[in-house]
């Protein structure tokens, strides 16, 4: 078997570009997506059936009528609408802080030239490497000195800090905002501020964007700290998940309607912008 | 600085514009203004990044109960010693050895072949690299609670689809092997795609030289998977699996909502580490020991990250001698 090799003609070509799906390949990756798909399915089929329905051999494997009626039972014993709306606000406002944070600091690296430069940025791709869970105790003695215990401030602070978000903004404006722009700008007079507001943020834009969706992403479905810092009287949508899978509730349809209500939002924003999230993925990958 | 603030634009506002005439003060903000871009950052990095880092050393020498966080009391390394004498510990030690092996492994192996697939010419590419990324936009909750439901003992579907070729119900949250792959099962279904995506930016920054070099040698796909693609790849090979072994010994949600329980279990047969830091210092309030307990994660994912370097080191040097 030889790989059709295309003529060089047609621009970098990348590896594998030559080769062409065969019919294995289409079968094993179809495979692949409905597993990736079932588990979505399956929450659908569950939370729109009775509990009953769900304990019956064979299984129902179609979705029933019984959706609302789990929805409104998940919305009176979690709250999750006002989860919904915490999650809501603790994301948008990690994602709109951690952007700008990351923009203002990943621009310095990318353009500035400043003492200490390389440290810095050393240190702070350095804690990439450090499991948040290493931190999480001093953090939490920390809010409970501040008052913070069960308050939205404590998740949304901590989540304005990105390192990784730092250094993709730094990787992306190296790339993308040529040092002649700058130097152009500088001669007309214009202050660093004004360069940042009239020329990076219009470049970096594209960047930002990405960072935000993968900050979004990564807040809406955050657990480990909302678990430690908030409780059932002002959850995040996963903590309110927690209670429905943590035993108060023992039905099965309801807890699948209160991870579908959980699920939505982020499945949105991924359905409408996944191109984009896919492209930033794999751009940090190469950059990274 | 306040004469400059009147003309500034809307901006952060330390980093207001000076007037623009030349002199020794505008140089001097020049020298200075880069820290007010950084300060944002660094100022919550401080506060909520590097000083609980560093402070969880010290925590950790302590006895501090979450009830009275405030009163520490010297223990120097009482709360490692009492690890050490806790058998829970070797279990959540161990669990978390074996779970990540069960979920690191096939993960991705399983992503190295779905990214050679998706780096394949065919219609629908880029809806296909979405839909396998799917998994990811799910939380550790949602995905651990369908899978418990699929998991189910007696109308778990999966128990269900076993039965139908002939294979007796699985005891998925009680059996020791079984609930760790059932943990597993959820990681390796939320990560096999993200890593499918990593490994196919990898693959297409190796250059295609390569690869008609090796089709004009007469190799075969397969061995320009194996020749080619896996020595270019190998980089970012080392890479996912380091951040597989960082997530792995972190594992928290998965074995937390396999049942519910934070022990993991009735036997503790899949409480994970973080489960048992969690466990500690929220679940029986010694926070002092829980820091222990991080200290001795991230010393574990040192030697872990060191070895897999390690490794990598040798393997390369080895390729180089040839």
């Amino acid at each position: 078997m030889t790989a059709l090799v295309r003529p060089a003609r047609t621009g970098p070509s990348r590896a594998g570009r030559t080769l062409h799906a065969g019919p294995l390949a289409h079968t094993i990756l179809i495979v692949a997506v409905l597993f990736s798909a079932f588990p979505f399915y399956w929450t659908v089929v569950a939370a729109s059936r009775s509990n009953a329905d769900l304990a019956k051999v064979p299984p129902a494997l179609l979705p029933g009528p019984h959706l609302m009626r789990n929805f409104e039972a998940v919305l009176e014993e979690a709250d999750i609408g006002k989860a919904l709306l915490n999650s809501l606000l603790v994301s948008g406002s990690i994602t709109l802080g951690t952007v700008l944070c990351c923009t203002l600091a990943g621009f310095a690296f990318a353009k500035l030239r400043f003492r200490g430069r390389g440290a810095l940025l050393a240190v702070t791709v350095g804690t990439m490497m450090i499991p948040p869970q290493l931190g999480v105790i001093p953090l939490f003695m920390l809010i409970a000195e501040l008052g913070w215990v069960n308050q939205l401030q404590s998740v949304i602070l901590p989540g304005l800090v990105s390192a990784f978000g730092v250094f993709f903004m730094r990787q992306y404006l190296v790339q993308s905002l040529p040092d002649e722009l700058i130097e152009a700008a500088r001669v007309d007079g214009a202050s660093t501020a004004r360069i940042f507001w009239s020329i990076v943020v219009p470049i970096a834009r594209p960047g930002m964007a990405v960072l935000g969706l993968l900050t979004f992403m990564a807040a809406w479905n955050d657990f480990f700290w909302p678990v430690v810092a908030l409780s059932s009287s002002e959850p995040t949508v996963q903590v309110a998940l927690r209670q429905l899978g943590g035993g108060y509730v023992h039905d099965q349809s309801v807890i699948m309607a209160g991870t579908l209500l959980g699920t939505l939002p982020v499945l949105l924003v991924f359905g409408l912008l996944g191109r984009q999230i896919v492209g930033g993925i794999m751009q940090g990958a190469v950059k990274g | 600085m306040t004469l400059a603030a009147s003309q500034a634009p809307p901006a952060p506002p330390r980093a207001a514009a000076p007037p623009p005439r030349p002199g020794p003060a505008r140089r001097a903000w020049r020298t200075v203004s880069p820290y007010a871009y950084l300060a944002p950052f660094f100022t919550l990095f401080a506060a909520f990044g590097l000083f609980p880092l560093l402070y969880t050393a010290f925590v950790s020498l302590y006895r501090v109960e979450l009830q009275t966080p405030g009163d520490m009391e010297w223990r120097g390394l009482g709360n490692y010693t009492a690890l050490l004498g806790d058998a829970y510990f070797w279990v959540a030690l161990r669990n978390t050895f074996t779970i990540g092996v069960l979920s690191t492994v096939p993960q991705l192996v399983m992503a190295l072949g779905l990214a050679h697939l998706l780096n394949y010419r065919m219609r629908g590419r880029t809806f296909l690299r979405t839909a396998v990324l799917l998994p990811y936009a799910t939380s550790v909750a949602a995905a651990t609670l369908v899978f418990a439901q699929l998991f189910g003992r007696d109308f778990g579907l999966v128990n269900y689809g076993l039965g139908l070729i002939g294979i007796d119900p699985v005891d998925w949250q009680n059996g020791t092997v079984a609930s760790q792959i059932a943990v597993s099962t959820v990681v390796i279904w939320r990560w096999t795609g993200y890593n499918a995506l990593i490994y196919l930016a990898g693959m297409q920054s190796i250059p295609d030289e390569l690869y008609e070099a090796a089709a004009m040698d007469g190799a075969s796909r397969w061995r320009q998977f194996f020749h080619v693609t896996l020595p270019g790849l190998r980089p970012t090979i080392l890479f996912t699996v380091v951040v597989s072994t960082i997530g792995a010994t972190q594992l928290f949600g998965e074995p937390l909502l396999l049942e519910g329980s934070i022990s993991g279990g009735i036997s503790h047969q899949y409480q994970t580490l973080g489960l048992y830091l969690y466990e500690q210092g929220w679940g029986f309030f010694h926070l002092g020991r829980a820091a222990a307990i991080a200290w001795v994660m991230f010393l574990l994912i040192v030697v872990l990250v060191g070895l897999n370097a390690l490794i990598a080191r040798r393997r390369s040097r080895k390729e180089a001698g040839r």
